[in-house]
């Protein structure tokens, strides 16, 4: 579809410009649904942790309180902001924009369905690690620039707790690819085929915890969230932050969120693939639904899972998340890349399906 | 001109700037994140010359981790410019001489005599589904195995350095260390003992009590 619109384009314009225009127009058709997602994902976390504390959550704007994202959208938007005297106003305000950037560019090779991507690159899981991880970035300078000491340690639990938990993540994506034998994230769920008990949840079992676990380490999200503890440092790296520039965080937090669940999904549960796939009577019922929703139904199980850790766990102490990261799950990540190798040499199956490494 | 050529003028252009903003910022913040941003660039660059590979890896271990503590550590320092600074037309014309030198001696080597065309020839483009990451790995596990190996023993060897370096042990009367072990395996009946009493006390039987004595 975006071949034939390039070529079309191409009779009038120069060929840089035309393919800069279809690169536009996919990238608006990934990220309008993705900020709606996160509009209602906030709506949901309100309404989840309200039922889980016997609350009704949201319900006065729009029937059902549907209309609350959108009421609270257009209150940050006219919001004053303000730049705080002492701070640094250029990095001040373009730390916002390096949270953001990096939390949309990563969409760019999500696949959604099969062929349903971006950019196909093969090297797809390596250019997550590396996007994502530039993310650090809107953090600290955002704790720096505000010349502010509640900032600067929100910042600095934030960095020193990422980079932690990035090196178990990546361990855990080294099994992925050893077991799928490709970086190419529609490989790998192309890999994942033949229901869900084919899925790598099962041979990759410990690192599918691992990921997770460390996915919410990685967002700051509850019980790892101490870069924002309220109790000790206010709100940590944006208590300077108001209005837009402070929505900009918000809205890059809830992206890497939706992000994680979608490569959890995509690595160990079997993407856009449905479970019931080579099971005779139930493969046929259920043919008619589309990747995309199998996808979307796995993502959304994760985000509600994300929700319910928030509103159960208390929050970690930062030696003990730090000793979580180092002494816990990266020998366990470690340990895990051992058993994959030696499983695929010994070309044990649910480790040595099609292909895998050779 | 196509877009390969207009991305590379653009990351090449930024890549200058941003080297020129290490050396020339006053704020270090602001240098270390110039030096973030000429990394990026050049990653694109890399990009562009399919070595996809290198390029990502390069965001993902400078940008993502090394430059990270970099900041981390400049962040924490109170620098203050003016000592720094003292120095600096003292020291000018030394500066001078070395960076005349260097610049000598790159252009004695790195000049199109060694690196002209007629000595490399143009590259061959890769096809759409050649894996610059497949490549790197089968050089690197079959004929440079050895370096290969013997890098990674020096890494481990600076790890279990910077460890030891960094691990000491104080007396008990010192200071209290935490047995994690011990925390973890606390149960609830060690710190807590319930008691169970009526939760209501009847008055009656309670006066009665008192007649009875």
């Amino acid at each position: 579809m975006f071949d034939s619109l390039q070529l079309y384009l191409a009779q009038w314009l120069p060929s840089a410009v035309a393919s800069v225009l279809v690169i536009l127009v996919q990238a608006a058709i990934v990220i309008v649904p993705l900020l709606l997602a996160v509009a209602y994902l906030t709506y949901a976390e309100r309404k989840v942790i309200g039922y889980m504390q016997v609350r009704l959550g949201p319900n006065r704007v729009g029937p059902g309180g549907w209309l609350q994202p959108i009421a609270d959208a257009v209150k940050l938007l006219m919001k004053e902001v303000i730049i705080p005297s002492q701070s640094n106003v250029y990095l001040f305000l373009i730390a916002p924009v390096l949270a953001i950037a990096p939390a949309i560019a990563v969409w760019a090779v999500v696949p959604f369905d099969d062929g349903m991507v971006v950019a196909d690159i093969n090297a797809g899981l390596l250019y997550i690690l590396a996007i994502s991880s530039i993310g650090i970035y809107g953090v600290v300078v955002a704790g720096w620039a505000s010349n502010s000491k509640y900032a600067f340690l929100g910042a600095l639990r934030s960095s020193a707790q990422k980079v932690s938990y990035e090196i178990a993540m990546g361990f855990a994506l080294v099994t992925v690819i050893m077991t799928a034998g490709s970086m190419n994230l529609t490989d790998i769920v192309l890999g994942q085929q033949g229901g869900m008990l084919s899925w790598y949840w099962i041979p990759l079992l410990p690192m599918f915890v691992v990921y997770f676990i460390a996915g919410v380490a990685e967002t700051n999200r509850a019980p790892f969230d101490v870069a924002e503890g309220e109790s000790e440092i206010v709100a940590g790296f944006h208590v300077d932050y108001s209005g837009m520039t402070f929505a900009v965080f918000f809205l890059a937090e809830y992206a890497m969120m939706i992000l994680i669940s979608f490569l959890t999904a995509i690595m160990f549960l079997g993407g856009w693939l449905s479970p019931f796939e080579g099971i005779p009577g139930l493969e046929t019922v259920f043919s008619f639904i589309p990747g995309l929703a199998w996808l979307s139904l796995k993502v959304a199980f994760l985000l509600f899972v994300f929700l319910w850790f928030r509103a159960t766990f208390p929050r970690y102490r930062y030696d003990q998340i730090m000793r979580l990261g180092w002494k816990i799950f990266i020998p366990l990540t470690i340990l895990w890349v051992f058993v994959v190798g030696v499983m695929a040499y010994l070309k044990v199956a649910p480790w040595f399906v099609h292909g895998g490494i050779a | 001109m196509g877009i390969e050529k207009v991305l590379f003028y653009v990351f090449a252009l930024t890549a200058i700037i941003a080297s020129l903003g290490v050396i020339g910022s006053r704020n270090p913040v602001r240098a270390a994140l110039s030096l973030v941003l000429a990394f990026i660039a050049t990653a694109g660059v890399w990009l562009l010359l399919q070595a996809e590979f290198l390029g990502i890896v390069l965001i993902l271990v400078y940008v993502g981790a090394v430059m990270v503590l970099f900041l981390f550590v400049i962040m924490m320092l109170d620098i203050n410019l003016t000592p720094l600074k003292e120095g600096f037309a003292r020291y000018l014309p030394i500066g001078i001489m070395v960076a005349l030198i260097v610049l000598a001696e790159m252009s004695l080597i790195l000049n199109p005599n060694f690196f002209g065309l007629e000595i490399y020839t143009v590259p061959t483009a890769l096809g759409a589904h050649d894996s610059n990451t497949k490549m790197l790995g089968q050089l690197l596990f079959t004929e440079y195995l050895y370096a290969f190996v013997l890098a990674a023993v020096l890494l481990l060897l600076s790890i279990v350095a910077a460890i030891v370096l960094t691990l000491r042990r104080r007396q008990q009367s010192e200071a209290l260390y935490q047995n994690v072990g011990d925390q973890v395996r606390v149960q609830a009946s060690d710190r807590l003992t319930m008691v169970k009493m009526p939760a209501v006390v009847r008055v009656k039987e309670v006066v009665q009590g008192a007649d009875d004595e």
